[in-house]
């Protein structure tokens, strides 16, 4: 194991050392299938719901039943505008369902309808910021609509292998897929991964898709090839299927440019074919040869009439669109986010959501992200919950913050009273008043408890004043402490230094 | 006259006056089935039980004084090809063999909405691809005028049972001619409607952009009730089209006079019959006599029609029928062990020879480096064929031909030379390519077996079809 890991990385260094010599040039381009977020699925009126009892959403239409029609479901074309329109998409006016043939159990109909030679749309773009601040644009080739296939469940063991038979849940059939095909215009792995992470945001901004990759609602392909430095010809590419999270894909790009580099390095040729990504030996391998690709015989479905998308249902569109990311950063930055927390609180839209609501109750916009960001995040984590799981709204945020900003909290009391907050939805002005935490804003409360505090520890005045002046911090505690935390810390060192002189 | 002779609209008036019931009609109809059916073989499966049930039903709710359609409690047959909720619908094929239908096609809902009685499943080709029913996986079907001979196909069973009295009134549907060439091999009305007038909902896919249902029926009047019934918009077929539907029988008993009838060289010239010809030729003279102006049109595309008809409809039908894989329903070959060989075997043993021929035609037209050569040369074959006729309408209300280019041929005579048997739809391809509607109606008889006349029309303007085959008819 550790013989093999240490020639692999070996290998490694060689491979990456080719690429710092940039002897070749990276060429990325993605093929992203989004679940589509509808009520109903794209040809029939069964309703999308994930986690019943397999083929219960099911109908003659989406079971492929001898004799049963499709009829497109207008909700599934709204989200496919969404989608160009977010994008920059060029949408065609008129646009053309297509079959796809190919036989495999969970494809009832034995053909998908897809689109071909006029996709939804086409010339999209979309722009990513790469960690050194630049940015990029990619473009977008085009992306068309297609229903889904149902799922093969094998019995008897994880996957297909080993199993002793298999059964076909329907359930997802016929559900709407956007399919978003881009330029082979990615030259590395951080941008690819950009590109996927900007576009998901894109997608669940728009409330086009969830696009949850774990959950299967992010579907990606990819295409990598490398081409000798500065070369305007592309090289052979491999497609690469089956990665099943943003970090398989990662590893299956960089597994694809090692391998590739080795190919090209020896004077050999990359063959085009559709490789295999294995989640456990971080490798691919051949799937099928370019000779074994599927004819998909795609021809116009004669059962759906060409797609007319008007220029007035687009803009109706339109007017529903929300704030997209990078507006929403751009409007963070303007409010004195720092770009890291604006990135943040935009790469989480139900908490930029939380944040702009808790702002517009009249908390400060840095203190809001702070807590937020930090505080309210890190209880979350530990509780395993999302925000909108908890009771506690932007309002009682709102108001919490705002004790702060008037100085009748401290910090460090609001964060005795958050955890409360988040569980129970407690109202803070409520809690403070309850436990009596306000903070001691005034001398003639706060004098005589420093008093006491200085007469019960004489040994410690004493070495304070012979110049031990770390012990200021001594007294700061021990007050603190007699007032369970509520004595105004600049009042408390005020009224300290001035006592002990 | 037996009951089960007379037309529906004969019966209808029967039924409404109180002079006969719905049991009494089924009962003459079940026992004609059982006197003609060893001989003629057109019904995969008869209904007797829930017929009578469903008969004595609409007699009650004509007793209570409820309102019924015309064709409330007649008798219909149905080609194997719609789908019956809870029943068998094989299209008469072995992978079909055990299907039951979980759902109703549209059409068989507003048949059952009109109260009509629906009789039995019959006889057809192979998923409706053939010209003979003798490509059935379960029976040859005989011609009632001559039991030696087909009674066309692929709605031989349907255009069988009317014309033996077997039932009163039959579905069909027509991709390339299936409900008009019977009809006139068997000496009956069969129409085809325009593409889009009828829902195909429900009507198990053949060539999706031709297929249509329509009525099989004894006279013209017949079938303009039954379209009235069947016709109209519905949201599950996304090719049926929102025009408004008419009263059918109004357009019946209207003058022809002043009618510009248009007849195509191309469907007169070689290949027609002597005997067909003359008969058509005698009954466009009757025409003119009604007033009718006759002239000969050409319509030169039409020559290439049965080429592009040959591309365009197994290229939809190898999609159509790759649904037929043994996973979800109908027949699983048990002779396979894994999922590949499941696929092969079951589609080898489960589809008959003229069905695999077809499949095996539209995926290779359909495949990368032979699409545009077929398919989208096809297509545009299809679009000259279209225009040729929209020519013609410019001068013509209807155009006149013969339906078939012979009478009723053997059983047998073309069973092994599909060529021959394609060219048999010479007269009828068209109109499925250019989505027209057209009524094949008897026209006499050479050597005693029956002529079909077909009529095709402008879209959706089925009144003037009705109109002009009335007229004959009558005359």
């Amino acid at each position: 194991m550790r013989k093999r890991s240490s020639r692999r990385r070996m290998r490694m260094n060689r491979v990456e050392a080719f690429i710092m010599m940039n002897t070749f040039d990276i060429v990325i381009g993605l093929e992203v299938h989004a679940q589509v977020k509808t009520n109903t699925k794209l040809f029939c009126s069964c309703a999308v719901e994930f986690g019943e009892r397999q083929n219960t959403n099911v109908c003659p239409v989406c079971t492929g039943q001898p004799g049963a029609l499709p009829v497109i479901n207008r909700a599934s074309v709204t989200q496919a505008i969404k989608a160009a329109l977010i994008t920059h998409s060029r949408i065609n006016p008129k646009n053309v369902f297509a079959r796809k043939s190919y036989f495999y159990p969970d494809l009832p109909k034995g053909y998908q309808i897809s689109q071909f030679e006029l996709p939804f749309c086409e010339k999209g773009h979309v722009d990513i910021e790469l960690k050194d601040g630049s940015t990029k644009r990619i473009g977008l080739t085009r992306i068309h609509m297609e229903d889904d296939a149902g799922k093969n469940v094998h019995q008897g063991a994880e996957g297909i292998l080993g199993s002793h038979s298999s059964l076909v849940d329907l359930n997802r059939a016929g559900t709407t897929l956007l399919e978003i095909v881009t330029e082979p215009e990615m030259t590395s792995i951080e941008e690819a991964r950009v590109f996927l992470d900007t576009l998901k945001l894109l997608l669940q901004y728009a409330d086009v898709s969830d696009a949850d990759m774990e959950k299967g609602q992010l579907r990606v392909d990819v295409n990598v090839s490398l081409k000798p430095a500065g070369s305007a010809t592309l090289g052979t590419r491999a497609e690469v299927k089956n990665m099943n999270s943003f970090r398989g894909i990662e590893k299956a790009i960089k597994y694809e440019i090692d391998r590739q580099t080795e190919i090209l390095e020896a004077g050999g040729q990359v063959a085009q074919e559709t490789r295999n990504y294995d989640d456990a030996t971080e490798t691919t391998s051949t799937l099928r040869s370019k000779e074994e690709a599927h004819d998909y015989r795609y021809f116009p479905d004669p059962d759906l009439l060409p797609l007319q998308v008007s220029e007035d249902w687009i803009a109706e569109v339109k007017t529903t669109l929300p704030e997209l990311p990078a507006d929403r950063k751009q409007r963070y930055l303007t409010d004195h986010l720092s770009p890291y927390d604006a990135q943040g609180l935009v790469n989480n839209k139900p908490m930029a959501d939380f944040f702009d609501a808790t702002v517009n109750g009249g908390a400060d916009p840095k203190m809001a992200c702070n807590w937020l960001t930090s505080d309210i995040a890190g209880i979350l984590k530990e509780k395993k919950q999302s925000l909108a799981e908890t009771p506690l709204t932007p309002a009682l945020l709102s108001k919490m913050i705002q004790l702060i900003q008037k100085g009748t909290i401290s910090t460090k009391i609001a964060k005795t009273i958050l955890l409360e907050m988040i569980e129970n939805g407690t109202d803070p002005e409520k809690a403070v008043e309850k436990s009596g935490m306000t903070q001691i804003t005034s001398a003639e409360e706060l004098a005589p408890i420093i008093a006491s505090i200085i007469a019960a520890n004489p040994k410690q005045v004493e070495q304070y004043k012979a110049g031990q002046e770390k012990l200021f911090g001594f007294f700061v505690g021990q007050t603190m402490k007699a007032t369970s935390g509520r004595a105004q810390p600049e009042l408390l060192n005020q009224l300290l230094k001035a006592t002990l002189g | 006259m037996a009951l089960s002779s007379k037309s529906a609209h004969e019966l209808s008036a029967l039924l409404s006056s109180g002079t006969i019931t719905s049991v009494e009609l089924v009962r003459e109809v079940l026992s004609a089935i059982t006197a003609q059916e060893p001989s003629i073989q057109a019904f995969l499966e008869t209904y007797a039980e829930s017929a009578l049930a469903d008969a004595a039903q609409v007699d009650l709710d004509r007793e209570s004084g409820k309102l019924l359609s015309p064709l409330a409690g007649i008798p219909i047959a149905i080609k194997d090809n719609l789908c019956c909720a809870g029943r068998k619908t094989t299209c008469a094929s072995n992978i079909l063999q055990n299907y039951v239908a979980p759902y109703d096609a549209t059409v068989i809902e507003r048949l059952k909405q009109a109260g009509m009685i629906l009789i039995g499943r019959t006889n057809m080709d192979e998923f409706a691809m053939g010209s003979s029913t003798e490509n059935s996986a379960i029976q040859i079907t005989k011609n009632p005028c001559d039991p030696t001979r087909v009674p066309g196909g692929s709605s031989g069973g349907s255009a069988a049972a009317v014309a033996a009295n077997e039932t009163i009134l039959a579905l069909g549907s027509d991709t390339g001619g299936s409900i008009r060439q019977p009809a006139a091999f068997c000496g009956v009305v069969g129409m085809k409607p325009t593409y889009g007038r009828v829902s195909r909902y429900g009507l198990v896919a053949f060539a999706s952009s031709l297929d249509q249902i329509g009525p099989l029926t004894r006279d013209v009047r017949d079938t303009a009730l039954l379209l009235n019934t069947i016709c109209g918009k519905d949201e599950k077929d996304s090719t049926s089209v929102d025009v408004p539907v008419p009263d059918f029988t109004s357009a019946l008993g209207k003058p022809v006079n002043g009618l510009k009838i248009g007849v195509p060289d191309e469907l007169m010239g070689a290949g027609i019959s002597e005997g067909v010809k003359s008969n058509i030729l005698k009954a466009l003279a009757k025409l003119e006599s009604l007033g009718a102006h006759v002239e000969t049109v050409s319509l030169p595309s039409l020559e290439h029609a049965i080429a592009a008809y040959y591309i365009i409809a197994p290229a939809e039908a190898s999609a159509n029928l790759a649904r037929y894989d043994g996973v979800k329903y109908g027949f699983r070959s048990t002779a396979a062990s894994d999922l590949r060989e499941m696929y092969f075997q079951t589609r080898s043993e489960g589809f008959g020879m003229e069905v695999k021929r077809r499949i095996l035609i539209g995926t290779y037209v359909l495949s990368a480096g032979y699409y545009d050569a077929y398919y989208l040369k096809a297509q545009k074959v299809r679009t000259l064929i279209l225009r040729d006729f929209q020519n013609a309408f410019t001068k013509y209300d209807v155009l006149i031909s013969p339906t078939t280019p012979t009478t009723a041929f053997k059983i047998g005579e073309k069973a092994n030379d599909p060529l021959q048997m394609y060219l048999s739809d010479i007269a009828t391809i068209p109109v499925n390519l250019a989505g027209l509607p057209a009524i094949s109606i008897p026209c006499g008889t050479s050597d005693g077996l029956p002529v079909g006349l077909q009529m095709i029309g402008k879209p959706f303007d089925e009144e003037t079809l009705l109109t002009a085959a009335y007229a004959y008819e009558q005359g």
